[in-house]
């Protein structure tokens, strides 16, 4: 039992963008404010700060709490001119940390191919928990972030709590 | 009668007893043991009673595919009705009670049905529906009542957990038998993701007891090898007592895992469902015997002669001491060995084919077992078990040649494949005359997305049904999965395998053929449902020419086990009535589940505290505590109103609303849908989405604006407040954001595409807090931080500052008719904002409001609710909201469905205010009454209520209605009807009915 712990990240700044992530100017504000390399489709650029790619053309930008504000104004007065979105939207969203058996855990309340071949670490994806919009990425084989709104944290919390309490399925042992 | 023999038993333990009950009798077997294995080895022959005739019925099989021993198991929370005695594991402490029967086993009541045979034919119900109705109420309900259903239903909270869990796979192998150990190696050594899975607690199928050498080696040691080969690769997982329970489009399957089923009490979840998609899936899941038609077919003993060998070979149980085989096939044969080995009697072999002299036979004969060719079995005699049966020509009608004591039948009417997985989505069915099955069309497999073949069949579940020819078939399905899902399969080893060669069996349907009216009415095709040949001969006589609708009419196959016994001899018997071949008169159509899977593991773990999402907004915990009365609000929960003391939701609510109308009131508004969009198209974005003017607007400034669909129906409204040169905040209704952003972004993605604006759904990162009433600026003023007042932020406008040293986006926006805020802060200071408000407010009587509130507030000012006045069968017309229908834009969503003749007519429901003449409430959705009646003899009506309330404000009913020409009535009296059949006089009034003028909002 617990192979996994759950735990909430407390304040996490979250900068969410839109633009043309294929555009000169937008891949260099973005570089230079995030201080990353723009990620992968599917991917989480992880770094001092995280880049997750959301879309074709959405990524969010996972910061200090203290820093979102000043960061989406930077990104947007960088890109004065060019058609672009960046909000600070913090607080929309709560960020949860698994540790311990990930794959075993997510493997139960997500649709989505946890194999190291297929998910390995840094991938990223927008997906649903049991019944919750969520996104997680993994950070390390034995820890993933976990995102969903602020709303269903509660709901999401206990989903993963529940997961993680169950004996594991020896799906990825 | 049945025992359990001094030695032999594969699959126990014999130094470890269990015991168990059945039926409050103590009972022991071994670890190991099925619960039918240890019924029948304490000489349990009869084990229920069938559905319709109450007829003593003892084991038939020893699978999935066991019809009768269905058994109410376990106690209180771990209580579960229609298990299957044949596929539950026997544990230490396990308790089973038989079913449908009354008061006991031995002697049921209900048995008197089988003498009322005769007026229980097939279709008896459907016949029985064009009777008056008296004979329903005083005879036939009472009757069927009692005669329906088998289990009992549990009564207490399930005691256990379940859950979901995802799985993907190269090549799903269905099947654990040496066909699906073959496949998946196959698969596995080309390098393809497998994940291969059984239904029992055992790999190899049939195999050991039934397979000759493999590699040289015994079928249950190369079953032992193949598993430890698979279980070392790193890409195969394998799992035991997981049953593939359906398989579906895309690669998608649903496996049931029994974690707990072999314990007690499961150490964790008891079912797991596997949610997998699998690139290819593999059916490898062998073959199921068919019992054969002849009179008393039914009675405890007579067992399919497979299952006779499994209980002596696997179990060492004899189920008689003297059984008798009857069969048209070489395979039966091996029970007879078997039996022989066992120290046990064969009296007989009764092979209906006219010879037999294939090795199997005559190793039979070489023992000095009797075999009887041309043979049939005319009666199987005795009353609670087989006593004897009595031989017959297989060609003639039944005339007895001689009679032969017997405790036990075993029968052998062949195989069918079990096609199951591969009919669930889609694989077509070749009759095979030969073999007299229906196996998988190998030409006409499921296809998935891409139109290639998305399953393959495998060994017997494929047709294939000896040793050598299943390993090959199956090394070739291994290799072609990995294949398909992209692996390069080489050219692997197939075992070699020294064949015992069969002869061809000789299909029989009924025994003997000519067997008379009366032979015909004792021979079961499905024993669960009591379906005889009789039966479905009824139905061919009546017409039925369909074997979907002769299922129908006769219930044959539509039992727990979905006719996995009746199937094949059932459509036989109806195709031989029809005069129609086999293959004309077509099979019904497979559903998953395989086998009945339990509503815990389809639920998982949404139970509970989980069993559906609750949104809280970030004032949720404070509600709580203080009262709340909760309401749904699609996920969210929303407080109805605050009670207080023994204060009733009534008393609250009037509470809540005089003290908002003098004094303060708050509303957790943060459920509003805020959505921003931005670009240097935005404005003409929304120009097209609301039906009103956005681009217009001017920053700081709010407007109140109308979204329709193309059809012109109003679909949400809202206010949208400019942000700046290009951006604009959206407030939707509260069931409306999620809805209302994939709107926009399904136009911006579909018909836009090359417009210039992002939307983003913040409706999460903020609370909104209104405050409501005369003391809401006294109350602002005094949390302090921005200028509030008159002039600095009139009505309709918004500004940003701080509030109580808060970041705060402050609306001037009102849905009550009263001075009003809406406060927007970052959700994490929510909570902070509104202990402020109420700290800061005690002074001028500030009261936390609810959504009731909120309603009589607005229905006093006439405001509009989408979901109360609309119902998406409404224009913004109907409610009088032609104001805001732009006149000076092109287009607009909407606005060519607004004009067609249907919304245009001057006949339609107009929005106005009801008042009752008495001033009592009007009834909730009420219908305004008129003359005459319409063409379906319904009573005419002229229009509808959609929002009634008590008013505390003016101590009275108040309503909104759409009524016919409505807004053209004014002053006139229409009459409502009430739910006792009376009506109730209304007088057509303005909806406005408070603050008029709007002095307060604006003040």
């Amino acid at each position: 039992m617990a192979e996994a712990t759950i735990r909430e990240a407390g304040p996490v700044g979250m900068v969410t963008f839109r633009g043309d992530l294929g555009a000169e100017p937008v891949q260099r504000a973005l570089g230079e404010v995030a201080g990353l390399d723009l990620p992968e489709r599917g991917r989480a650029a992880i770094g001092a700060r995280t880049l997750l790619w959301m879309s074709p053309d959405e990524l969010m930008l996972v910061c200090d709490r203290g820093e979102a504000g000043a960061l989406a104004a930077d990104l947007s007065a960088r890109l004065d001119g060019v058609h672009h979105l960046a909000l600070d939207i913090s607080d929309a969203r709560t960020v949860l940390v698994v540790e311990g058996a990930v794959r075993e855990v997510l493997a139960k309340l997500a649709p989505v191919d946890l194999h190291p071949s297929v998910f390995p670490v840094g991938a990223f994806r927008r997906t649903r928990l049991n019944q919750v919009a969520a996104a997680f990425w993994l950070v390390s084989e034995t820890e993933a972030r976990v995102i969903c709104f602020r709303s269903v944290a509660e709901y999401v919390r206990k989903l993963l709590d529940i997961s993680a309490e169950a004996p594991v399925a020896g799906l990825y042992d | 009668m049945s025992t359990r023999l001094s030695r032999g038993g594969r699959k126990i333990e014999r130094r470890r007893a269990v015991s168990f009950t059945f039926d409050g009798r103590k009972m022991t077997g071994f670890e190991g043991d099925t619960l039918a294995s240890a019924l029948l080895a304490n000489g349990q022959t009869v084990v229920g009673r069938s559905f319709k005739y109450h007829r003593p019925r003892g084991i038939v099989a020893s699978g999935a595919e066991e019809p009768n021993a269905l058994m109410n198991l376990g106690e209180g929370g771990r209580f579960e009705p229609n298990q299957r005695a044949t596929t539950q594991e026997l544990y230490d402490g396990l308790t089973a009670e038989s079913q449908n029967r009354w008061p006991n086993l031995d002697f049921d009541v209900g048995a008197i049905n089988a003498r009322l045979s005769r007026f229980l034919p097939a279709g008896f119900y459907y016949k029985m529906f064009i009777h008056p109705r008296p004979l329903w109420k005083h005879v036939y309900e009472p009757f069927i009542r009692r005669s329906a259903g088998l289990g009992k239903a549990p009564k207490h909270r399930d005691a256990d957990t379940y859950e979901h869990l995802y799985a993907y796979a190269d090549v799903l192998v269905a099947g654990g038998g040496i066909a699906g150990l073959q496949a998946a190696l196959s698969a596995a050594e080309a390098g393809a993701r497998v994940l291969l899975v059984e239904q029992t607690a055992h790999w190899g199928g049939r195999a050991p007891l039934d397979a000759p050498d493999i590699d040289g080696i015994p079928a249950g040691s190369w079953v032992r090898q193949a598993v430890d080969r698979l279980e070392a690769m790193e890409n195969v997982t394998l799992r035991l007592r997981t049953m593939a329970a359906g398989l579906y489009d895309h690669g998608y399957a649903l496996l049931y895992e029994r974690l707990g089923d072999h314990m007690a009490v499961p150490d964790g979840p008891r079912h797991r469902l596997w949610r997998v998609r699998a690139a290819q899936t593999i059916v490898a899941t062998g073959a199921i015997e068919r019992p054969l038609s002849f009179a008393g077919n039914d009675l405890p003993g007579v067992m399919l002669a497979s299952a006779v060998r499994d209980y002596v070979v696997d179990y060492g149980v004899s189920p008689g001491d003297r059984t008798v085989i009857v069969t048209n096939n070489d395979d039966a044969y091996r029970t007879a060995i078997a039996l022989h080995e066992a120290g046990l009697v064969v009296p007989a072999i009764l092979d209906a084919r006219p010879e037999a002299r294939g090795a199997l036979p005559e190793r039979v004969r070489a023992l000095g077992i009797r075999v009887e060719t041309g043979r049939g079995i005319a009666s199987a005699k005795g009353g609670k078990g087989v006593k004897s049966v009595s031989v017959c020509l297989q060609a003639g009608e039944g005339a007895s040649l001689e009679e032969i004591a017997c405790d036990a039948v075993a029968m052998s009417g062949g195989w069918s494949p079990v096609v199951h997985l591969w009919s669930h989505v889609g694989g077509k069915l070749l009759w095979d005359e030969g073999a007299a099955m229906f196996r998988p069309d190998g030409a006409k497999p499921p296809t998935g997305a891409d139109g290639a073949a998305m399953a393959i069949c495998a060994g017997a579940a494929n047709g294939a049904l000896l040793t050598g020819a299943v390993l090959s078939d199956a090394a070739e399905a291994g290799r072609r999965a990995a294949a398909a899902s992209g692996h390069e399969a080489g050219e692997g080893p197939v075992p070699g395998v020294e064949e015992v060669p069969e002869q061809p069996l000789v299909p029989v349907w009924l025994m003997p053929q000519g067997a008379g009216r009366d032979k015909r009415a004792k021979m079961w095709l499905d024993y669960q449902n009591d379906v005889k040949v009789s039966d479905v001969r009824l139905a061919a006589q009546e017409g039925y020419e369909s074997v979907e609708h002769t299922k129908r009419y006769t219930t044959l196959g539509m039992a727990t086990d979905q006719g996995k016994l009746s199937n094949i001899n059932g459509l036989a018997i109806l195709s031989n009535a029809l005069n129609a071949p086999i293959p004309q008169v077509g099979t019904t159509t497979f559903r998953p589940p395989y086998t009945p899977i339990s509503m815990g593991a389809i639920a998982g773990a949404a139970r509970d505290e989980v069993f559906q999402p609750v949104r809280r907004t970030p004032i949720h915990a404070w509600h709580e505590a203080h009262g709340a009365d909760w309401e749904p609000v699609g996920q969210w929960r929303r407080p109805y109103c605050y009670r207080r003391g023994s204060e009733s939701r009534e008393e609250a609510v009037r509470r809540e609303v005089l003290n908002t109308r003098q004094k303060l009131g708050l509303l957790d508004a943060s459920t509003l849908g805020k959505i921003v969009v931005k670009g240097p198209d935005a404005g003409r974005f929304l120009d097209m989405l609301y039906t009103n003017m956005m681009s217009t607007l001017p920053i700081g400034k709010c407007r109140y604006g109308l979204m329709c669909n193309e059809q012109g129906f109003l679909i949400d409204d809202g206010v949208v407040a400019r942000l700046s040169e290009d951006s604009w905040l959206c407030h939707t209704t509260t069931g409306g954001a999620d809805r209302i952003h994939a709107h926009m972004e399904e136009w911006l993605q579909t018909e836009w595409w090359d417009w210039k604006v992002y939307v983003a759904n913040v409706t999460e990162a903020y609370a909104q807090i209104a405050v409501v009433g005369p003391h809401a600026r006294d109350v602002l003023e005094k949390l302090g931080g921005m200028d509030v007042g008159r002039e600095a932020l009139p009505f309709m406008h918004w500004a940003e500052g701080e509030i109580a040293g808060i970041p705060a986006r402050v609306f001037r926006i009102s849905f009550s008719g009263e001075l009003s805020y809406e406060i927007a802060v970052p959700a994490s200071r929510g909570q902070e904002l509104w202990d402020r408000l109420i700290e800061a407010g005690a002074e001028f009587g500030a009261m936390p409001y609810g959504t009731e509130c909120l309603h009589v507030l607005r229905a006093e000012k006439g405001f509009i609710m989408v979901g109360d006045e609309s119902d998406g069968t409404i224009s913004p017309r109907d409610l009088n909201l032609d104001w805001a229908l732009s006149k000076k834009k092109d287009d607009y969503i909407g606005k060519r469905g607004m004009e067609r003749s249907f919304l245009a007519d001057p006949e339609r429901w107009k929005l106005v205010g009801l008042q009752s003449t008495d001033g009592s409430v009007l009834p909730e959705g009420g219908y305004a009454v008129a003359s005459g009646q319409n063409a379906n003899g319904q009573r005419n009506v002229e229009g509808r209520i959609t929002s009634t309330y008590y008013s505390p404000t003016l101590d009275r009913g108040i309503a909104m209605a759409l009524i016919r020409r409505g807004t053209e009535r004014m002053g006139e009296t229409v009459r409502i009807g009430t739910l006792d059949g009376g009506a109730v006089a209304a007088r057509i009034v303005d909806p406005v009915v408070y603050d008029k003028d709007g002095e307060k909002l604006h003040g």
